[in-house]
């Protein structure tokens, strides 16, 4: 079987006049946990859109699970790919609830036509009880923390039982406890689902210790790419963020305790 | 009171065309009120309009040229709406004003009386006919077989278009059929009801649902309800109280969502959250 999930091969994206990213190759073997850093504007979101055929490729090919990406063909890749999106604004009062909402991962498998059935209940609610909202199941969507509505989305991509999730930002915009709660679920998930994952975040603090290999993205380009310890330095990672290696050091002694 | 007025054809005219009517414009509704997107719909009713009075204009079926008009809004419309790029409100704006412009245009090269034109603004669902009836029958299941056999699509869709697309639904068809179903039923509701007054149909009915319920399902059950009703209520005040029809239809939708408002269970947010949360204490 093709161990290599992902394939990017020179991509070029650009929204109107500015390159979202120059010439981007990476390879994912399956079942690796990949965290891609960097400041904000690098392009680490669009690099995820590519993966999922949201992005629209100006050049270069890209394969992800085995299907070649072309514009128009994402849908079909898109049904296997668990996406969790950086935080969305929701309306307090639109009329769906948790339950619903996680079902929304199941309606893209299921296809037009075809109404969810028992056994895609019991997958929702299996991934509502893995992301430990089980209890909140039938409240309106709209009521929910930042910490829940993250677990909500997670869930929601796990509902579509797929074999790559790609989280963007997952821990942005949280207090540190629900960012280390998100981060030992993300963790836990990859372990058990058997997934492939690929995990964005501005905020080093944010990434997981077990990443097996970090990305570095600045200005549209893969600036480095390696194992956790050689590549995240104080002086590599002053360079990424253009601020003095001091700064850096005094940030990161922080932020140690949330992993 | 004297209730032989309904052995009348042209009000068992007008009760039908209020049924039909109302469930097609409050189903739209629902998708106009939970997409944020209530200038939308007044852009295509006004471009509905604009297209009508073409029609009466240059000699050819107003319906024809007010699905047209609607539909010619609707995708340029869609793009900004689907995009987000611009500030769709200044697009929309400019477009909803054109059409507006337009269609007193259209007016002023019409020869003749303009009783015809003033018709379709006001609306008179009192002279509704056979045909009119069974155009906005053809609508109205249209509309709500289609919202039944794509409910789950359309959730997603509703719920957040970036996170319908994620999962692998085609977003953006769903987005652009909504709209194409708002200019159909706004074309076959506007000599009932008016292009000036339509669009209090269409936001008032799912506005009142809105605020009554957290099930989608319930809200568009809830919505078409409100709409029959106001269309009834509305016919029954304009009939005994010798007002024009249209107008009494409208303030009766906005009498009905000021009750739900004043109803609401979503007033006290903070009442429903605290429930849950005394029971996880100790």
């Amino acid at each position: 079987m093709d161990n290599e999930l992902i394939v990017i091969d020179n991509a070029v994206v650009s929204y109107r006049e500015d390159i979202a990213l120059r010439g981007v190759s990476l390879k994912v073997a399956r079942g690796e946990f990949i965290g891609i850093i960097g400041p904000n504007g690098a392009g680490k979101t669009t690099l995820l859109t590519v993966v999922n055929g949201m992005g629209k490729l100006l050049d270069g090919k890209v394969r992800v699970l085995g299907h070649y990406l072309t514009p128009g063909n994402g849908h079909s890749l898109r049904k296997k790919v668990g996406y969790v999106p950086q935080v969305q604004n929701i309306d307090p009062r639109m009329p769906i609830c948790v339950r619903e909402v996680v079902m929304i991962g199941r309606y893209g498998i299921l296809g037009l036509f075809r109404r969810p059935g028992k056994s895609d209940y019991e997958i929702v609610d299996e991934a509502l009880e893995l992301v430990g909202m089980s209890e909140l199941a039938q409240r309106p969507i709209g009521h929910l923390s930042g910490g829940e509505l993250q677990r909500v989305a997670i869930a929601r991509a796990l509902a579509q039982q797929p074999e790559l999730l790609l989280l963007d930002e997952p821990t942005a915009s949280l207090d540190w406890k629900a960012q280390s709660d998100i981060l030992e679920l993300v963790k836990m998930i990859h372990n058990t689902r058997f997934l492939t994952t690929l995990f964005v975040t501005h905020d080093l603090s944010c990434l997981p210790v077990a990443c097996d290999r970090v990305v570095l993205m600045k200005k549209g380009t893969i600036w480095g790419e390696g194992s956790p310890d050689e590549l995240l330095t104080d002086i590599n990672l002053s360079r990424l963020y253009d601020m003095p290696v001091s700064v850096v050091e005094k940030r990161r002694e922080k932020a140690l305790p949330v992993n | 009171m004297d209730f032989s007025i309904f052995g009348y054809q042209f009000m068992q005219n007008a009760i039908l065309s209020a049924f039909l009517g109302g469930i097609a414009c409050a189903t739209i509704g629902v998708f106009v009120v939970l997409m944020h997107m209530p200038f939308i719909g007044v852009c295509m009713a006004h471009a509905a309009f604009a297209g009508a009075l073409l029609g009466l204009w240059l000699g050819f079926n107003p319906l024809v040229g007010a699905f047209g008009v609607s539909l010619l809004s609707a995708a340029i419309i869609g793009p900004l709406a689907d995009r987000g790029e611009l500030s769709p409100e200044t697009s929309i704006g400019v477009i909803f004003s054109l059409m507006l412009g337009l269609a007193f245009l259209f007016m002023g090269l019409m020869p003749g009386t303009k009783s015809g034109a003033l018709e379709l603004l006001w609306g008179s669902i009192l002279t509704n006919t056979r045909s009119d009836i069974i155009l906005l029958g053809i609508v109205a299941v249209v509309v709500v077989s289609l919202v039944f056999l794509f409910f789950k699509e359309i959730q997603a869709t509703i719920f957040n278009r970036d996170t319908a697309l994620a999962v692998g639904i085609p977003a953006a068809l769903f987005l652009y059929g909504i709209l194409f179903l708002t200019g159909a039923t706004i074309t076959a509701s506007l000599r009932s009801i008016g292009g000036l007054l339509i669009f209090s149909l269409i936001l008032n009915p799912a506005a009142a649902a809105y605020q009554l319920t957290y099930n989608m399902k319930k809200m568009f059950l809830l919505s078409a309800a409100f709409g029959v009703l106001s269309g009834w209520v509305g016919l029954l005040f304009s009939y005994f109280f010798n007002l024009p029809s249209g107008a009494t239809i409208v303030v009766t939708s906005s009498v009905i969502f000021l009750i739900a408002v004043v109803f609401s269970p979503k007033r006290k947010v903070k009442g429903w959250q605290s429930k849950p949360l005394q029971e996880e204490q100790p």
